[in-house]
């Protein structure tokens, strides 16, 4: 049986990993290589690994820490931050990465996820968006969650896996950072109209609301920074929590 | 000597650091001479299938790959161009095992198959030295081989698919033995020491 997977996420600024509260308030939470290093050997599925100022400073995404990441882990890794063009990809790829999670670009540049897919197959692209709520819609926010754009999240969704993307990665803006849970009402809507696997992101904040996403929601993965960075939840014990609560994961 | 052949649809990058891991020789190549002379060979995969059948022509490795008589190992959408044809972009393979590739169609499953997924395996094989049915591996990949006459190890989506095969010197792995953790680098140690 296909198991839930538990990806932390790092989100790098400078070759370090930090993390904020709703995108902002950024506090140091380690090295990328040694804390990528921790999670692999603790089980860890899976890894994203964020560029999180590319896109504001139109940097391009450190191919050297990538390399060095990838050089400790035999797990998949997922990179995203400032990726505007194939040639971006193709570099992230080729220097160990299995997947690039795309946001702001595709938002001006819907093409890019087509010309992405069709290159590099659909299991390598990642649509990652970052949705808000407004009045009552889910409304996109792009660089960084700093930009409300005019789409609506669900509309959004469907038209990045129309087009080619092979998963979702969906962060809750108002749940990021708080530790109040996952915005399971959102993700059960989008897991029902799109047929590509979802990741959860933003709001982890204890062990039970990887549970209450697994149970109550389709959501394929959950993601998380800050829980596991300051050492609150560790991944092992994350796991045999959910397999005794019958929740098929890799042990 | 392994050969692990680079033809611009590929994950060159993580298999190598698996066989540093290893500690073997390996070239990464898409050159005739390299990969007459190793003794081994990699023949790794990602993307859209038409598209790297097109590269193989590009680089003139299709008949090459379909002659070789030393252990051969294909991952992912490796392993799927080993087959006679492929329904992704409707295109002729390297037809080195008698079968096709389908994509998921079952009802309630998502596409792609992505994750870490569990073997069963069905008929003993070098591959496997070390490794127990029910261990998980890490799968990506949209259309899959079905069951088969070759068929060693298989895994459940929707349907039993072929999670790996061999026939003679050819070996595929529907898996990413070098994503999948020790289990994954197991199979590859068995590759390189074993097959």
């Amino acid at each position: 049986m296909i198991t839930k997977r538990i990806i932390p996420c790092l989100d790098v600024k400078e070759g370090r990993v930090v993390k904020g509260t709703n995108f902002i308030n950024l506090r140091d939470a380690g090295s990328a290589v040694e804390l990528a290093e921790r999670y692999y050997n603790e089980g860890a599925d899976e890894l994203v690994f964020l560029d999180i100022t590319a896109s504001e400073e139109k940097r391009k995404t450190l191919l050297k820490l990538v390399e060095d990441v990838a050089s400790v882990i035999r797990i998949p890794f997922t990179v995203g931050g400032g990726i505007s063009e194939l040639n971006d990809i193709d570099n992230l790829l080729k220097a160990g990465s299995d997947k690039v999670s795309l946001n702001t670009q595709i938002v001006y540049n819907p093409e890019l996820i087509t010309r992405s897919a069709k290159q590099f197959g659909s299991q390598a692209i990642v649509a990652a968006i970052d949705v808000k709520k407004t009045d009552n819609n889910y409304k996109v926010f792009v660089k960084g969650g700093k930009e409300e754009t005019d789409k609506s999240g669900i509309e959004w969704c469907r038209e990045c896996e129309d087009r080619g993307a092979g998963e979702i990665l969906l962060t809750s803006m108002d749940r990021d950072g708080t530790k109040d849970g996952y915005d399971n009402g959102f993700l059960k809507i989008l897991c029902a109209s799109v047929n590509i696997p979802v990741i959860a992101s933003g709001g982890a904040g204890a062990k039970e609301h990887f549970l209450t996403t697994f149970k109550e929601t389709n959501a394929d993965a959950c993601l998380a920074a800050s829980l596991f960075h300051y050492g609150e939840l560790g991944i092992k014990e994350l796991k045999e929590y959910l397999l005794k609560n019958n929740i098929p994961v890799r042990i | 000597m392994i050969a692990l052949i680079d033809y611009g649809a590929g994950n060159t990058a993580s298999v190598s650091n698996v066989l540093k891991d290893l500690d073997v020789d390996y070239v990464i190549t898409k050159k005739e001479s390299d990969i007459c002379n190793a003794d081994k060979i990699i023949f790794p995969g990602v993307g859209e299938a038409s598209y790297a059948v097109r590269k193989l022509h590009l680089y003139n490795l299709f008949n090459l790959l379909r002659i070789m008589k030393k252990p051969f190992l294909g991952i992912c959408l490796g392993m799927q161009l080993m087959c006679n044809e492929s329904d992704e972009g409707n295109v002729k393979c390297l037809g080195l095992f008698p079968t096709g590739c389908k994509l998921f169609s079952e009802p309630g499953i998502k596409i792609p198959h992505m994750g870490w997924n569990q073997i069963e395996i069905t008929k003993n094989n070098p591959l496997f030295d070390g490794v127990k049915s029910g261990e998980y591996f890490y799968f990506a990949h949209s259309y899959y081989v079905p069951e088969n006459d070759y068929t060693i190890a298989e895994t459940g989506y929707g349907l039993n698919f072929t999670s790996a095969m061999n026939k003679d010197n050819f070996y595929g792995v529907q898996f990413h033995p070098e994503k999948s953790g020790l289990a994954g680098i197991q199979v590859m140690r068995n590759f390189v020491k074993k097959c």
